[in-house]
């Protein structure tokens, strides 16, 4: 295998939200390289639609105060209140600087940026829901991407298109580097850097039915765990109520923001048993957790009574060509009906990972549950675990996260760059790396061993053991699939034996992350005998602040997974009951 | 119902040209023609070659020509086209492998028009204000992803490679159209030249190859006429 060495400052793995904010931050001061898996425009970040949150008060009175007491609220007192803070007031200024790098953001008629309702957000902590996302139609994860984008290329950012990173270097507790794979050769690059921030995003791919990219398949946090390096609160993961029937495409919650209504087969606006005061627009664990409930109770529609309906049909057409353009062109394109006339068929989707790599406020990565830092390595975006999302993320609150602590993730490598020296990363700093794609090339293919059916299987179980209501038994049954499908996996071959575009090799080493944030996701629910924000225990109902108001910290031990815990940070806001 | 496909496909490590492989795929008329490439890879020739990621038309990766047309196959049901059903790589780009092409130059033509907003004046504490009816000028070309649909679809670029393209030049008037830009002339410059805007010969291909619906021969008439009024 050709090996070429790099030498940089610092290098951010990923091009979505978080990386690009980050780079724009970082490469004024270092010698700078984004390596990313897809071409920068690709990254998932693209696919959000409805909204980005901030108290800009341009609809109505609103102050990030409120903004932050939804978001604690809505993460059912998981998050660590100095972080909601951070979050919601620097909110504000980084849509303003989103604006003037030219986002076009929709307007109101006095010129100033729209802002719309989103589920769990509210004016005077719970009083009516409040207008704080703003938006660009329902595409305002493109606009943030592009426009992103457009700033990096005209600061002249550095890029590795296509380049996948497989390993980190961590001597002695310090970063020295990573190792990427170029994608159209089979190169193997040492990139030496003392500074590296992953910005990977998500990993809804380890589920069936999801919102997400085929791409997300969890590296960073893979490559940092299979280091050493703990992942946290992976027991919360976020399923959206209102994915398209079994193909799991995304349908926004600016839907409901706008009016839409969820209804179950006999056309009952069900939502108002559950949440009597906002109704369709409470948060997404309780939304999900309903439409869970009306399928099982029966009152699921359609012939297997396994969906519900998203009904938009009063809304009228020039609202739903104004504001919702791109997710009813889906629904026309995909279920071949028209939202304008009839609701569409929808059910929960796997679309959000709360937990990932632990950090603190600036973005510097945990390497354990007492906050030691560990030095040179970043994190930022869905990849990381700040948290400000606690056990249920608020929508609207991701696209903020991933330009607040994408800005951070920036500074801090600039901090650090400043006060350290390069270093130097060995000739053999591949080696690992290349036995193990050799290995993977030696074997012979066996096709019981394809990474499809292994992944399959994967999905297919997460799906049934670990989506919306868990119960020790599912988990432990869950916990044994994992185990035999690790098994498999230490044989896993690959037909394709090329350099070129070998994406079924690089399809084999993801399957091993989405097996750790599977294992990881598994054992930490397991362990959390409560049920809180997007974690629900059908054995143990009730939420446990005594025991619990806790983060989970999942460490590798060998072939299981050891947990720790960190208490919560509060602040301003006392762990109530949560209702709406 | 059984389906049949054909695929173009070219390994550069052991193929001196690109030859056709027939596929016969168990396929529900609702899949979507990146399911039935994923069937292939999957279960049956793990090494094809294509570029995906979103899966619902969004991010721009699968762009490739499905008989005969320029299209994304994640947004393309099967149902919707006639069988047997014959891909083959976008035209125009070298091809890298099977389906994938090399976008270099493809990307360089878009960093040419300088796709940023440029406006120096100090901005304030806020943000700009932008009325809904100046938003608007310019909504529809905020819309690409950046697929390249439409720029390998031109006859002109297929024969002029240097010709910078209809991507290029939509994403030029995401700006010279945006009212808080101030670099319309230096853009219009750019695509005064021979490469530029007036290669376009107003074929259309590129408006009907667009996954995204957007209006790209108007786009690029809009161009045209906005040159003009530079001198
Ligand atoms: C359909 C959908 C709609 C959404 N809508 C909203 C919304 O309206 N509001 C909101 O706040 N949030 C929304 N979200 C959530 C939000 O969009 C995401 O959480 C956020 O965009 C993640 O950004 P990111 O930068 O962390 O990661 P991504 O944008 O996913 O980027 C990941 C990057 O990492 C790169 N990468 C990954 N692995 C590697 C590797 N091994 N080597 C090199 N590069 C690698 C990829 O190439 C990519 O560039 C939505 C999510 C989805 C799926
Ligand atoms: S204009 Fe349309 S076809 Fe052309 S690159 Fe953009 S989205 Fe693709
Ligand atoms: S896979 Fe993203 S556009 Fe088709």
């Amino acid at each position: 295998m050709k090996v070429i060495k790099h030498s940089f400052d610092g290098v951010i793995v990923g091009a979505g939200g978080a990386g690009l904010r980050a780079a724009i931050e970082a490469a004024p001061h270092m010698k700078l390289a984004v390596i990313t898996k897809l071409y920068p425009t690709r990254s998932h970040t693209g696919a959000a639609q409805g909204g980005m949150s901030a108290a800009l008060a341009n609809v109505e009175e609103d102050n990030w105060n409120w903004h932050a007491f939804d978001t604690v609220k809505g993460s059912d007192y998981l998050a660590d209140q100095p972080a909601v803070d951070i979050l919601c007031k620097e909110a504000i200024d980084s849509v303003v600087e989103l604006e003037h790098w030219g986002l076009p953001f929709s307007r109101l008629e006095n010129g100033k940026i729209a802002q719309r309702r989103f589920g769990g957000h509210t004016v005077k902590e719970g009083e009516a829901p409040a207008f704080r996302a703003c938006y660009a139609a329902d595409r305002t994860g493109h606009m943030i991407l592009q426009t992103l984008y457009q700033k990096c290329v005209s600061m002249g950012v550095t890029f590795f298109d296509e380049f996948q990173v497989l390993d980190i270097k961590i001597d002695d507790g310090v970063c020295k580097g990573v190792i990427a794979y170029e994608i159209a050769t089979g190169n193997i690059h040492i990139f030496e850097a003392r500074a590296v921030t992953f910005a990977t995003g998500g990993f809804g791919k380890i589920y069936k039915v999801s919102s997400n990219a085929h791409s997300l398949t969890g590296d960073g946090p893979g490559i940092l765990y299979q280091k050493g390096i703990p992942l946290e609160d992976m027991e919360f993961y976020q399923f959206h109520p209102t994915g398209i029937y079994r193909l799991g495409i995304l349908l926004s919650e600016a839907a409901r923001g706008e009016g839409g209504i969820l209804r179950n087969k006999d056309g009952e606006r069900f939502m108002e048993r559950y949440a009597p005061s906002i109704k369709d627009l409470a948060p997404r664990d309780m939304v999900s957790r309903a439409i869970a409930t009306e399928i099982s109770e029966g009152n699921g529609a359609g012939p297997n009574n396994d969906f519900v309906y998203l009904d938009l049909t009063h809304l009228g057409a020039e609202t739903i060509k104004q504001k919702l353009p791109d997710i009813t062109d889906f629904v026309r394109t995909y279920v071949k009906i028209e939202p304008i006339n009839e609701p569409i068929p929808v059910q929960p989707t796997a679309h959000y990972a709360m937990g990932g790599i632990p950090t603190d406020v600036n973005a510097r990565v945990l390497s354990d549950a007492t906050g030691t830092v560990l030095p040179g390595v970043y994190s930022a975006g869905e990849s990381a675990c700040v948290s400000v999302h606690g056990a249920n993320r608020l929508g609207t609150n991701s696209l903020l996260d991933i330009v607040v602590f994408g800005k951070r993730a920036g500074q801090s490598m600039v901090d650090y760059v400043s006060s350290t020296k390069p270093m130097a990363l060995s000739e053999n700093a591949a080696e690992d790396l290349t036995n193990k794609i050799e290995n993977l090339m030696d074997k012979d293919h066996n096709l019981e061993f394809s990474v499809p059916r292994i992944r399959e299987e994967l999905q297919d179980t997460m799906e049934e053991n670990a989506k919306i209501f868990r119960t020790e038994e599912s988990l432990e049954k869950q916990t044994k699939i994992l185990t035999d499908l690790r098994d498999r996996y230490q044989n896993v071959t690959i037909s394709d034996k090329g350099k070129v575009f070998n994406t079924e090799l690089l399809e084999a080493i993801e399957l091993e992350y989405l097996l750790d944030m599977s294992d990881t996701t598994v054992a930490s629910a397991l362990h959390r005998k409560e049920s809180r924000g997007a974690h629900s225990r059908v054995d143990h109902v009730e939420r446990d602040d005594k025991n619990w108001l806790k983060h989970s910290f999942a460490f590798k031990n060998d072939a299981s997974v050891k947990l720790e815990y960190k208490d919560v940070e509060l602040g301003n806001y006392e762990p109530k009951e949560r209702k709406y | 119902m059984d389906v049949k496909v054909n695929i173009l496909r070219y390994n550069p490590e052991t193929d001196r040209k690109g030859h056709w492989e027939e596929y016969i795929l168990e396929a529900d008329p609702d899949e979507r023609i990146l399911d039935l490439l994923h069937k292939v890879k999957w279960f049956d020739d793990g090494s094809l070659a294509f570029r995906r990621s979103c899966a619902h038309g969004v991010c721009g990766s699968d762009a490739m020509v499905v008989n005969g047309e320029n299209m994304l196959a994640c947004q393309v049901l099967v149902k919707e086209v006639s069988t047997p059903i014959k891909i083959e790589p976008i035209r125009g780009l070298p091809v890298v492998k099977d389906l994938v092409v090399n976008m270099d130059s493809f990307f360089d033509s878009y960093k040419k028009v300088m796709p940023y907003l440029v406006n120096d004046a100090e901005p304030g504490e806020r943000e700009r204000l932008q009325s809904p009816e100046d938003r608007d000028r310019f909504e529809d070309t905020t819309k690409c992803i950046l697929c390249a649909a439409c720029t390998t679809s031109c006859p002109v670029f297929w024969t002029a490679d240097t010709y910078v393209g209809p991507a290029a030049i939509v994403n030029a008037h995401r700006f010279v159209f945006d009212s808080r830009d101030n670099a319309s002339k230096q853009r219009l410059e750019i695509l005064k030249d021979v490469d530029g805007a007036f290669r376009c010969r107003t074929a259309f291909n590129c408006t009907s190859a667009c996954p995204r619906g957007i209006q790209v021969t108007k786009a690029i008439e809009d161009v045209k006429r906005q040159t003009l009024t530079i001198n």
